[in-house]
This record gives C-alpha cells, structure tokens and sequence, in this order.
C-alpha cells in the first residue's frame, strides 16, 4: 500500500519533470521523485525490520539539500541572464 | 687448429665488415689490403687444412661451432666438413677468388664506391664458403642464399642505372624459383631423417630402404640448383648478370657461385645414384642447356654475352655428367672452368678497359698488337675451353663426352651426339670471339683507337696466372682424386674400345671448330654476313636468343600483372579491404550523426530518454527475475 504510494508520488514527479518548461516547478518535481524514494526506504526498512534503510533517508536528506542549495542559485544565474524561467530557453547551453 | 675451417670461412667476413663499416673512411689503401689480404689468408688456411686432411689419411674432418637452435628433439648445428670434395672447393674459391680480388684492384681503381665494391666481394666469398663448407644442408642453404644476396648487390652495384638495377632483380627473383624447390627437398628429407647433415644422409640412401622417394629429393634439390646454376628454364638471368662489374662475372657468374649447383648434385650424390630418373632429367636438362646456350653464342655480339652464354653451356656439360654418375668428372669440369672462364671473363674485362667500355665485338678487331698480354692469356684459355690438348679443357671435356657416350648409368649415343656437337659449337664461338676481338682490321673508331692500352700489371698478373692454371690444369686428374669419395659409374663393357676413338674425335671436333672460325671470320670478309643472310630466320631466332624472355613476359609476367591489377588490386585490395574499412567508417559517421540529433539541449528530451531507460531496464528485469 504504502509501496504504491511511493510509485506513485515518484511518477507524478518523473512526469512534472517531463512536461513542465518552468524550471522551479521542474525543481520541485524532483524533490517530490527524491520523497517518493525515501518513502519506499523507510516502508522496506519496517517490513525488513532494519534500521539501515531509515538512515539512508537522513543521508538522501543531506545530499538534496545540497543539491537545492547549488540547484537554485544556478537557476538564479540563468534567470538574471535571460529574465525566462522556460527552460527552453537555455538549450544553447548544451555541450 | 681444430677450428681452422671455421676460420677460413669468417676472414671474408671479417673483410666485409671492416670495408663495409670503415672502408670510405680509411681510403683505397686500407681497402685493397684488407679486401685481398683476408681472401688470400684464407687461401693460406685452406690449403694448410688441406694438407692437414691429407696428413689424416683424408678422414672428413667435421668442425662443429655452435649450436644454433634446439627445440625438443630437433636440433640444427652449425658445423662444416671437410673432405676431398670441399677440399676442392674451398681451394677453388679461395684460390680463385683471390685471384680476382687482385685482379678487381686494378679494375675497379677510381670507382666512387670503391670501398662497397670489396666489402660485396668479401661478403660473397663470406657465404661462398659457408657453402661449400656447410656440414648441413641448412648452412649451405644460408650460404646458398647469402651468394645470391652477394650476387643481386653486385650486379645491381652501379644501381644509379634503372637496367642494371633490373638485372640484379631478376637473378634474385629467377633464383627464388629455384630456391623453392630446393626448399621443400630440405623439408622432405628433414621428415625422413631427422637430420640435414648431407653426409648422414648420403649415408642413409646409400644403405638403402631410406623411406622417401630418391627421385622426389633428386628433383627437388635439382630445382634448387638449376635455378642458381642457370639451367633451362631458369638460365635466363646470367646472361642479364653481365651487367655487373666484370670481376664479379667472372668469380659469381663464372667460376663459384653458378657453379653451386653442380657441387649441390655432387654433394648429395648418395641420392642421385638412387634415382636414375632424376638423373636421367639432370642429363636431358643439361645437354639440353648446353646446346641451346651454345647456339646463342654463336649469334652473340656483346663480348661479355658470349661468355655469359658460354658459362651457361658449360654448366650444362657439368650437369650432363653429374646425370650420367660421373659426379667427379662433373666437379673436374667445374675445376678446370673456374681458371679458364675466370681467365676469360678478366681477359674480356681487360679488352673493355682498353676499350674505354666498348663491350660489342663488332667494333673491335686488331687487339692482338696492342694488347699483347690480354690477348695471350685470351688465346690459352680460349684453346682450354675450346678443348684443344693438352691444356685443362681438353681433359674434362674428353671424360664428360666420353660418360655421355659410355656410362652404364645413362650414358648413350644421343647424349653424346649432343654433347660433341655442343663442344663443336664451344670451339667454333670461342674462336670467333678471338677473331673478332684480336685478329683482323680494326673497326674501332679513331677516338678509341687512340686510347687503347695494355691494363695495368695488377690485371694482367692475374691474367697470366689464370691462363698458366688454366694450360696445366687438367694435369691434376680431379676424378681420380675423388673417386674414394664419388665413385665413378661403370662403362658399359661393349663400349669399352670406343675410348681411343673418341679421343681423337673430341680432338678433332676442337680444331675443327677453330678452322671453321678461322674460315668464316679469318677469310676476305663478308663470309659471316653471307652466312647470317642466307640463314636469316635461324639468325635472328638466335639473336632473340629464342625469345625465352619475351615468352616468360607473355606466359607468366602479363598474365601476373592483369591477375594483380584486376583481380588482386581493384577487386581484393581496392573493392574488397578498402571497401570495408571504409564502410565500417561510414557506418561509425551516419550512426554517429544520428546520435549527435538527440543531443539537442533539451533537458525534457534526456529526462524522456531516462524514463523510457528505466522503464525498459525494469521491464526486462522483471520479465527474466
């Protein structure tokens, strides 16, 4: 059941990233991909009875943090160059 | 001195060496000291082992060196041997040799690579040695195909011009053939014994029941020495050999190395005796030869062709007695023409440096009181092939046209025929050489006229000597030296009291070919033309010397150049490598510019290609748990 709803919330989240142009709401999406794992982490942490999959939760915790924390100043970056948050705006940037 | 073969064999290369490595830069000097001091050293080791092997009671004296390689059971050493016939040999290379390496001082003198010129002709008599020396067929090979580098390098010496270069190749390539051949009678025999030491081997045919086919081997090896001894079909690179220095005519292309493949067939005669249809070909091949070259040479106008032609006949006689089991008589020919075709060739070499390098005989003539030496040291060794007694020629001869004609091993009336008619022709182009070449008007143009001169006393020293080896010679009875070693075949009893005949008839088949020259080249004038234009379609066949090189060109070399370049180069080099490689690149490019479109920026686009990643990784993870 539970199970089901991490599925579901990270597919919700896979497709905001996929459909959506603007680049916050894209962010966003992907924090609710990152808590749909976590969600599964702990519900196989209760059914196994182990606290490893508990602990890793803390460390996806820390690692998106970080990532917002460079994440949202690159965007700002972006936005003061071309005043757009759409990010088709930007493919030039590819490599 | 247990060593001492070793060390007759490695002074030449000692002499290759230091004029190779250092020779342009200690000068002429240091070169001619060198390039003759070491052949003539080991002339002076040659015969000290000789007489020493006599002093033994001639028991073969073997000198094992080294071990060159060793891989489970096989082994292959380096060893040399010395009997009565290497013995032969040795002091005929060395000997002669020498001679000419004297000789090539005074000739080559003033040449820019005057250095190279020696350290070749040292590197020659290097490999020469090697192998007449070679224990093991596979240490003769290795000399065997070292005297054919030696011989390409130097006939291809003044490679700046493109025909020389060319002639050089074609000795090397026509010699591969050969080389083939002789190649797969080594394998052959290596299967049957284990063993390429020639002496084992001999040993083990002659005892019998050797478990492979004598005949197969005889044909083989024979192959191998038709090739380097200039036999039809594979005689068409000496006469294209001329083109070399003639010192080296007259010692590779003359007097050792072309004569390797008569001391092969001697060397291996344990085989020989056994195959009586190998042998029988050795004859029909060298009687076929001889006939044939002595025919061109008649035609021949080029004084070096003529003698060029003249080798590749008298290798024939060589050959036709090796085929009918006079192997020792064979050796003795090729004894006795080392000193007087080496005599011929330096004597030509002296006519064309009096000449200032005119070699063609119809613009020379009234030599003789001009160059008196040259011309008789000419004469005496054109009486010694031509056979006229008592000089060296006449001996050898004599014995082979009379095994042609009574060896119980092959000997019969059609061979000797061939064989007296061949030796007619020898005596009749040999004395229309001198003629041409020393008797009659000169047809020289004024300009050279005024040039000729005596050569220097470095040629004609050697000259001399060759010419008094070449009268007394045939003294020494080769044959009967041998014969513990090669015995000599039966005459067929009935035929016995022929000999005295046919003694007086090779005498008179030489003095009639020197009247027949005299005749034809000595009258008023105009006889020879009247003869060449009433036969003129038989003339001009021989000019072409019957087209053997135009034949090979149309049977073998255009239909080698049409299969390279369209079946070889445009369809398999061309169609087929190039054309997969190269699509093998344009299949990389297209797939890669198709990759390269979904690299469009997009960030919606990769994180699609993610999904569908990941949900194609799940299924198949799902379907095959």
């Amino acid at each position: 059941m539970l199970i089901g709803l991490s599925a579901a919330i990270f597919a919700l989240g896979l497709l905001g990233v996929i459909v959506r142009r603007n680049v916050l709401v894209m962010l966003m999406c992907m924090e609710l991909m990152l808590n749909g794992v976590n969600l599964s982490l702990v519900t196989f942490a209760q059914q196994t009875a182990t606290a490893a999959g508990a602990v890793l939760v803390f460390l996806v915790f820390v690692v998106a943090t970080a990532e917002i924390a460079i994440a949202i100043p690159i965007v700002l970056l972006l936005v003061k160059r071309k005043n757009v948050l759409d990010l088709d705006a930007y493919t030039d940037l590819k490599g | 001195m247990s060593h001492l073969p070793t060390a007759i064999v490695l002074l030449p290369f000692a002499g290759f060496l230091l004029n190779g490595l250092a020779g342009n830069r200690l000068g002429p000097r240091f070169v001619s000291l060198v390039g003759c001091g070491l052949p003539i050293a080991a002339f002076v080791l040659a015969v000290l082992g000789v007489l020493d092997t006599r002093a033994a009671g001639w028991t073969p004296r073997i000198d094992d060196v080294y071990s060159w390689l060793v891989a489970g059971d096989n082994r292959f050493d380096v060893a040399f041997y010395l009997d009565r016939l290497s013995a032969v040999m040795v002091l005929i290379v060395t000997g002669v040799g020498s001679l000419i390496h004297l000789y090539s001082t005074g000739y080559m003198k003033g040449d820019k690579s005057y250095a190279r010129y020696f350290a070749y002709l040292n590197l020659f008599l290097f490999f020469m040695l090697l192998l007449v020396l070679g224990r093991s067929m596979l240490v003769l090979f290795v000399g065997w195909e070292g005297v054919g580098l030696a011989s390409y390098l130097l006939i291809g010496f003044w490679f700046e011009d493109p025909d020389k270069a060319r002639a050089g190749k074609k000795a090397f390539i026509t010699n591969r053939i050969g080389d083939a051949g002789f190649l797969l009678g080594m394998f052959v025999l290596y299967e049957a014994f284990g063993t390429l030491d020639m002496d084992r081997i001999n040993v083990a045919f002659l005892a019998g029941a050797p478990g492979v086919s004598a005949t197969l081997v005889g044909i083989l090896l024979f192959i191998g020495a038709s090739g380097k001894s200039a036999q039809i079909p594979l005689h068409v690179w000496l006469p294209d050999a001329m083109a070399g220095p003639t010192p080296v005519s007259a010692l590779i292309h003359a007097a050792t190395m072309v004569t390797a493949g008569v001391y092969l067939v001697a060397r291996m005669s344990g085989i020989y005796v056994n195959a009586p249809e190998a042998s029988a070909l050795i004859a029909a091949i060298g009687a076929a030869t001889a006939f044939f070259a002595a025919t061109i040479a008649v035609v021949q106008t080029d004084i070096k062709k003529v003698l060029a032609y003249s080798t590749i006949s008298q290798l024939g006689f060589m050959f036709v007695a090796a085929g009918v089991g006079a192997y020792g008589v064979a050796v003795f020919h090729l004894y006795t023409h080392a000193f007087f075709k080496a005599c011929l060739f330096l004597g030509a070499g002296s006519v064309i440096h009096a000449m200032s390098g005119e070699q063609d005989i119809r613009k020379m003539g009234g030599l003789a009181r001009k160059i008196p030496v040259t011309f008789a040291t000419f004469v005496v060794a054109t009486a010694a092939i031509a056979g006229i007694p008592p000089l060296a020629g006449f001996f050898s001869k004599d014995e082979i046209l009379w095994f042609a004609f009574g060896s119980s091993r092959g000997g019969s009336g059609l061979l000797y025929a061939t064989m007296a008619t061949t030796a007619l022709m020898t005596s009749f182009y040999m004395f229309r050489l001198v003629w041409l070449t020393f008797f009659g008007r000169s047809r020289m143009t004024a300009e050279v006229e005024h040039h000729v001169h005596e050569s220097p006393l470095s040629m004609t020293s050697v000259l001399v000597v060759l010419a008094l080896l070449s009268a007394i010679g045939g003294f020494l009875s080769i044959p009967h030296f041998l014969e513990p070693q090669l015995a000599l075949p039966e005459i067929v009893p009935a035929l016995e009291h022929y000999e005295t005949p046919l003694l007086i008839a090779s005498i008179a088949l030489a003095f009639a070919g020197l009247a027949g020259a005299a005749y034809v080249y000595g009258g008023a004038g105009g006889r020879a033309e009247r003869l060449a234009a009433r036969f003129a379609t038989l003339h001009r066949v021989l000019s072409g010397k019957y087209y053997v090189d135009e034949a090979y060109e149309a049977l073998i070399g255009r239909p080698l150049l049409w299969i390279s370049d369209r079946v070889f180069l445009r369809i398999g080099d061309r169609a087929l490598f190039d054309g997969t490689l190269h699509g093998f690149a344009a299949l990389g490019r297209s797939a890669a510019a198709g990759f390269a479109r979904i690299q469009n920026g997009s960030l919606h686009v990769y994180a699609l290609l993610v999904l569908i990643g990941i949900v194609a990784s799940i299924s198949f993870a799902w379907r095959h748990a």
